[in-house]
């Protein structure tokens, strides 16, 4: 099968669509035509760049290389965590948490993918492991964003239940339970009603290009469906551990709550 | 039942309940005083003095300096949550997080004795079944202390307990309290802004400044906080 190789030409014209909605937009007076023509030009650089990037890596196939490649994507995607929290754990404790999180929902669930479901040899083939990884990150950090978001929040506004529960001799654990399981639940409904509308909604994104790239439609369903898989997967398990460690930094050893270690999301 | 004597015991008479030694806490302290088991003192000094947080510092809810101990034995010997169990603090405002009232108070076989507290502090025994956005502030506070002595702690304090009471619940409030002390012998530390009340319950008075406790007896109380 041949894919129908695009010219510059072809993404200009796709381009020119932009320039024709910054027009609506100063028509309109939205205001938005310099962040539309700002951002689609720092897409497309970031794009080409990451393009160049990957055609280096895969050619060279190092695993330091990889390693790197990896290491520096995860750490944009623990910022990224950090920063879309409105009342986060101030300091480089909340930052470790939120890199901790994302390891988990994606590092160790790639490397599962790659050993065990997958079977590439070497396994840190480029080709598979980086978008493998870079499809769990995106896509894991929504929901690991939206519980740690929560938990922050829940324990400001609810503290007065919080201590009231502690004072009446309940552990940590037990008095913050309910507001936990919450916030777990917070963060996985996304990923589980996506999966409800995978196929029928929506055709999801990496099955398109997939099958717009020349794959046949069920390789490309099957390639989908282990994707869906170990997104639900990782955005689980890097929810559960979020939550968990934020209480650990949230409670100290005599079972306080530790609402100090928050920064205000007003400064 | 013990005999009802309501003798102030001095410190030396009975053993040492709860030891509260150099306690510091933010910016105040160093505290220190003793209650003996089956004693109620009374605590007062001006609002925002760091009253409530005294208490909280006590039952180890906040970080704090010095030592607490309870019959000898230091909180840091006991896990946080036992030791809250038997150094239990009322605070004056109180929080709910299920729907009813039951369903906060963990059965422990004392069902009948429940319904028996509630009337003994002029509560419905049918309160158990409220919803709780139905109570009054009143009914909270008096439910709260309930709640706080499921576990019967040894130690109990109180965080201005009949803030939202009339003069008759009040008094049901206080010979409450006396009945439950005197029963377990648990020391009772009573934070109140009033100085007839602490009159009534408690032998003696502590004056709480940032720096330290004062001993004033009861009955000067009243001049005291008028002076203020």
């Amino acid at each position: 099968m041949n894919v129908i190789s695009l010219s510059s030409f072809d993404l200009a014209i796709a381009a020119s669509l932009l320039v024709v909605l910054s027009l609506f937009s100063m028509l309109l007076s939205l205001g938005l035509e310099k962040k539309i023509i700002l951002f689609s030009c720092r897409m497309t650089a970031q794009l080409l760049l990451i393009g160049l990037v990957l055609r280096y890596l895969f050619a060279s196939g190092s695993l330091l290389l990889v390693l790197l490649m990896a290491t520096v994507m995860l750490l944009a995607a623990g910022r990224e965590v950090w920063a879309r929290q409105q009342r986060k754990i101030a300091g480089i404790s909340g930052f470790t948490l939120s890199l901790g999180a994302m390891f988990v929902s994606s590092f160790s669930v790639t490397a599962l993918a790659l050993v065990v479901i997958i079977r590439v040899d070497p396994w840190y083939t480029p080709q598979y492991a980086i978008p493998l990884l870079g499809m769990l990150l995106g896509n894991t950090m929504t929901g690991i964003s939206l519980a740690m978001d929560r938990m922050t929040d829940q324990l400001y506004k609810q503290s007065g239940v919080i201590e009231q529960r502690l004072l009446l001799g309940q552990s940590w654990q037990e008095a913050s339970r309910d507001l936990r399981s919450e916030c777990m639940r917070t963060g996985m409904i996304p990923i589980i009603n996506s999966m409800a509308a995978a196929g029928l909604v929506s055709l999801p994104g990496m099955m398109t290009g997939q099958i717009l790239g020349g794959t046949p439609p069920v390789e490309a369903v099957k390639y989908q469906i282990l994707i869906m898989f170990l997104i639900a997967a990782g955005t689980g398990f890097g929810v559960i551990s979020a939550i968990w460690m934020s209480g650990l930094l949230l409670f100290d050893k005599r079972h306080r709550l530790r609402l100090e270690i928050l920064k205000s999301p007003l400064k | 039942m013990e005999p009802n004597s309501p003798s102030p015991c001095r410190l030396s008479d009975k053993s040492v309940r709860l030891q509260v030694r150099d306690l510091r806490f933010l910016d105040k302290g160093p505290f220190s005083f003793a209650v003996a088991a089956g004693e109620c003192v009374g605590l007062s000094g001006r609002s925002g003095i760091g009253k409530s947080q005294l208490l909280r510092a006590i039952t180890d809810l906040i970080p704090a300096t010095g030592e607490v101990l309870l019959d000898g034995q230091a909180s840091t010997g006991f896990p946080a949550p036992a030791w809250r169990s038997r150094v239990t603090m009322v605070p004056a405002e109180s929080f709910w997080w299920y729907d009813t009232v039951g369903a906060h108070f963990v059965a422990e076989g004392g069902g009948g004795n429940l319904s028996k507290n509630l009337a003994a502090l002029g509560l419905d025994p049918q309160a158990v079944r409220w919803e709780i956005s139905r109570l009054s502030t009143g009914e909270r506070q008096r439910l709260a202390l309930l709640r706080a002595l499921q576990k019967e702690p040894q130690v109990l304090l109180l965080d201005e307990p009949s803030s939202a009471l009339d003069a008759h619940h009040t008094g049901l409030l206080e010979d409450f309290v006396r009945q439950y002390r005197q029963r377990t012998g648990a020391a009772v530390v009573w934070v109140s802004h009033d100085p007839a009340q602490l009159r009534r319950v408690a032998a003696r008075v502590l004056r709480m400044e940032s720096t330290g406790l004062a001993e004033i007896s009861a009955s000067f109380s009243e001049r005291e906080e008028r002076e203020q």
